[in-house]
């Protein structure tokens, strides 16, 4: 129904600037470092995910660093111990990211808000610690030399060049998947879940499936990318489960915009960026996330692609998304009306 | 791997050593979810800054003591009215400009706010733990009979114990817990009575600061004083939260001890799910009374 931003843009500049997009896509790993591309592509796919959650469904998730650090482990383990092809290397880590979405979802949608936001971020440090004690991770060494291999049995994916077209395909399957799914009858039921929740149960939707469902794509989809990740840096850590990855893909989903499609896309090449030029300044990356956090919640709350987007492709003023709540955006504040959390 | 499997009944004095670890635990936990639930009461926010603040706690006494020589005990009154102080700075500046934004803003505002301490205490003091000595007064064991127990750990419980009924006496049976408890269920009312609400969510704030960081100075000597020793904690405590619920001042204080018994008698019986038992306890608590044992469905 909406544009790329989310404003009304007319159709012809959505498909100016996804074409435009796109070529610039393709030309990228000649103007820039394609290592850097590949780990920035899997994090965008990885916040598009995520954004799927916070953005369209207004569940705040603290705890997808479990799927993406499932998933890589499981590429990983897969591809070099049991010597599977890349292809099915990825739909593994994907599938175990889906199981675990579908256990957590089915925990996490009973509770609301902030506790939605405490059970994630718990069930996901559980997984942390079994990725810490179990054997096949290798604790603090993590699964290292992972082998890319062939994918389809005749595509050297070791060329870097090959290895980033395989990237930039999965990450546009992944988004085009996301795309499709908020553009959907689907996407527009999940919507009216975020904007009040009680009202989409009176008008008959079983709220909790389709909560469910969003949750389950949202992890899938961070499986996707964390078992690409896997093979781009043929490397599975613990960093990937630990709680500053689940950090940094609310960072990212914030600077770019929430509820925007393109917001984490933008949000993280920005953060990738940052992190590349600051690493050298240690522990300082950590204070400078948490001011732009600050900064973010504080001033600005649309993102980039949020104030950005209006201006570039002519539409009206954007969609209000979750930046400007109102008490009942996301069912977050259900017990600051509860007249209407009754019927719920 | 399914080692565990054969589970040996441990020497009596391991066992008794253990619960004593879990009863420590459990007394932090205790404290935290206890600050945690008294800030969300008032403030309708989950403090992410609470370890951070539980750190910094820890850190205000080891300067104090190695900067200006000032020991322990007076560390126990200096660290939290300080830290508190902190505290109410960062609501006045910070949270008060977020109280009629959707609640995920003040989790990632707060989230962001222990990013910043943990990141600058990291740069100056690294991921190792400063040593910080047990005040010569409680040094020293008891001979129990089946255990030793070591007069700082009986301290510690008795200690946080006291607090946290203090804490439970002054919101339930007192005036002013009244006006906190008024205010929480309808603050405009309560303003209207001329209780300044918004005075009353400052000091609350603090006061809750305070208690995370009277727990750091209480912890110092056990832990080391680290900049990771918040995020360690607070990622249990919000498990801890969720199985308690946040409704009840007493049920934060009960879910507290009582899951750090537990966590403790896992570590004798099956040490592997040590540190997952509480995540664990929490998804069957989902699962079978999604509000928390002391919660209120809301």
């Amino acid at each position: 129904m909406r544009g790329v931003a989310g404003g009304a843009a007319s159709p012809n500049s959505v498909r100016l600037w996804t074409a435009g997009l796109i070529l610039l896509a393709l030309a990228a790993p000649f103007l820039l470092y394609p290592v850097f591309l590949m780990k920035a592509l899997c994090f965008a796919l990885f916040a598009c995910a995520f954004n799927l959650l916070i953005g369209y469904v207004g569940l705040l998730s603290f705890g997808h660093a479990a799927f993406i650090g499932s998933a890589s482990y499981v590429t990983a383990h897969a591809v070099k111990v049991w010597g599977f092809p890349p292809e099915i290397g990825i739909l593994a880590g994907t599938a175990v990211a889906a199981v675990l979405g579908a256990a957590f979802g089915w925990l996490a949608i009973r509770r609301q808000g902030i506790y939605f936001a405490m059970i994630t971020l718990a069930l996901a440090q559980m997984v942390y610690f079994f990725a810490l004690q179990a054997p096949f991770t290798h604790g603090e060494d993590g699964i290292q030399a992972v082998p890319r291999g062939l994918l389809f049995g005749f595509i050297d994916l070791n060329d870097t060049l090959t290895m980033y077209y395989f990237v930039l395909a999965i990450f546009l399957i992944g988004f085009g998947i996301i795309y499709r799914t908020i553009n959907s009858p689907f996407g527009q039921v999940i919507k009216a879940i975020r904007e009040n929740e009680p009202r989409a149960i009176s008008l008959g939707y079983r709220t909790d499936q389709y909560k469910l469902l969003a949750f389950i794509l949202s992890a899938t989809l961070s499986g996707l990318a964390g078992s690409t990740k896997a093979l781009v840096f043929q490397l599975a850590s613990l960093t990937d489960v630990d709680w500053p990855t689940s950090g940094q893909v609310v960072l990212m989903t914030l600077v770019g915009g929430l509820g925007t499609i393109l917001g984490p896309v933008v949000g993280a090449f920005v953060v990738e960026t940052m992190e590349n030029y600051l690493a050298q300044f240690g522990s300082w990356v950590t204070t400078i996330e948490g001011v732009i956090f600050v900064i973010c919640v504080l001033t600005f709350r649309r993102g980039i692609v949020g104030v950005v987007a209006p201006y570039l492709i002519g539409g009206r003023a954007t969609e209000r998304i979750s930046p400007q709540p109102s008490p009942q955006a996301a069912g977050l504040a259900r017990d600051k009306i509860p007249t209407e959390a009754a019927g719920g | 791997m399914f080692s565990w499997l054969h589970i040996a009944i441990p020497p009596a004095p391991a066992l008794f050593a253990q619960l004593l670890v879990g009863l420590i635990n459990g007394a932090f936990y205790a404290m935290l979810s206890l600050g945690l639930a008294v800030i969300f009461g008032m403030l309708n926010i989950i403090n992410f800054t609470h370890g951070a603040q539980y750190m910094l706690g820890a850190f205000c006494a080891w300067f104090l003591l190695n900067w200006a020589g000032i020991g322990y005990w007076p560390a126990l009154v200096i660290a939290p009215i300080v830290v508190g102080a902190v505290g109410i700075v960062i609501e006045r500046v910070f949270l008060r400009r977020i109280y009629q934004l959707d609640h995920v803003y003040g989790l990632l505002l707060t989230f962001g706010l222990a990013l910043i301490i943990e990141g600058i205490f990291r740069e100056q003091y690294g991921s190792s733990g400063q040593p910080y000595t047990i005040p010569p007064a409680l040094q020293g064991a008891h001979n129990l009979g089946f255990m030793f127990l070591p007069n700082y750990r009986a301290w510690v419980i008795v200690a946080s114990l006291s607090v946290c009924l203090a804490t439970w006496f002054v919101i339930e049976r007192t005036r002013l817990g009244a006006y906190l408890r008024a205010a929480t269920e309808n603050p405009v009312l309560v303003q209207a009575f001329g209780i300044n609400v918004p005075r009353m969510i400052t000091l609350t704030y603090g006061a809750g600061v305070g208690l995370a960081a009277l727990a750091g100075v209480l912890a110092a000597p056990i832990y080391q004083v680290s900049p990771l020793m918040g995020t360690n904690i607070i990622n249990i405590v919000f498990a801890v939260v969720v199985i308690g619920g946040m409704g009840s001042i007493l049920g934060a204080i009960i879910s507290g001890f009582t899951l750090g018994l537990i966590e403790g008698m896992t570590k004798v019986f099956y040490p592997e799910a040590s540190s997952t038992v509480i995540f664990v306890i929490m998804a069957f608590v989902l699962l079978l009374k999604p509000a928390g044992f002391f919660g209120r469905a809301r």
